[in-house]
């Protein structure tokens, strides 16, 4: 089954850019069928409910609604990208 | 992608986050890159979404706004003289003292996305950020940049 992952930066438009495409490419070479959706960090509440993960590069304080809740900011630092991206992966196949 | 040699600042002497955003705004909306409402949105921003990336020292700030205050798009390049303090990105009651500035003036991220991802690298590269700071003029801290995201 596709996954569905929500990124979410400021305005939904550059760091979200470059952390979706890191994990779209991850998740690739685990063989993982997956696909991110970006959007503003101040829309998170309303959308989140329906998506298998959610990755954040801004600071994220709200509801997940349940759904698994990875900071993406080691994605855009480069500190700490592998333990990151092991956690999206655990968060997808568990 | 080719960048505007008079987006290069050397050694801004501004003081505060907001002075080196504001003047950054000043310089491209002069040069028609942006709306004349694209500073007010690039500080509210910063406010409530701050752009610094932490990293061992020089770190890097990374400001921008919406996409659709950008005429064109362009990357403005600072080095200030003394670190500035922005907010951290990833958790906002933290300072991060910033000594180098690349304002990201993006019309269509997503047609752009392998220049977002050099550009973040450069705040990973402290080999390119060292020169970055000993850069002289403005060519200079432009062509190295423009090196890193071609």
């Amino acid at each position: 089954m596709v996954k569905h992952i929500l990124v979410a930066c400021g305005n939904g438009i550059a760091t979200s850019t470059v952390v979706a495409t890191k994990i779209r490419q991850y998740l690739a070479k685990e063989g993982i069928d997956a696909d991110t959706t970006q959007t503003r960090l101040t829309e998170v509440p309303g959308k989140v409910a329906s998506y298998d993960a959610l990755v954040t590069t801004g600071q994220f304080f709200g509801e997940t609604s349940g759904v698994p809740y990875i900071a993406g900011m080691p994605l855009l630092t480069g500190i700490g990208t592998d333990a990151a991206l092991q956690q999206l992966k655990d968060a997808l196949t568990n | 992608m080719q960048l505007d040699e008079r987006l290069g600042f050397v050694k801004l002497d501004l003081g505060t986050s907001k002075a080196v955003e504001s003047y950054l705004a000043n310089q491209l909306l002069k040069y028609g890159y942006v709306k004349d409402t694209y500073k007010t949105a690039l500080l509210d921003r910063e406010k409530e979404f701050p752009t610094g990336l932490p990293s061992a020292t020089p770190a890097v700030a990374i400001p921008h706004a919406n996409a659709d205050l950008v005429y064109k798009t362009t990357i403005a390049v600072a080095t200030l003289k003394h670190p500035v303090n922005f907010k951290n990105m990833g958790a906002i009651t933290e300072d991060v003292p910033v000594e180098i500035v690349i304002m990201l003036v993006i019309s269509e991220p997503h047609s752009q996305v392998s220049m977002l991802q050099k550009l973040v690298e450069i705040a990973q590269n402290p080999v390119l950020k060292a020169q970055l700071l000993q850069a002289k003029d403005r060519q200079t801290l432009i062509k190295l940049v423009e090196t890193a995201i071609n």
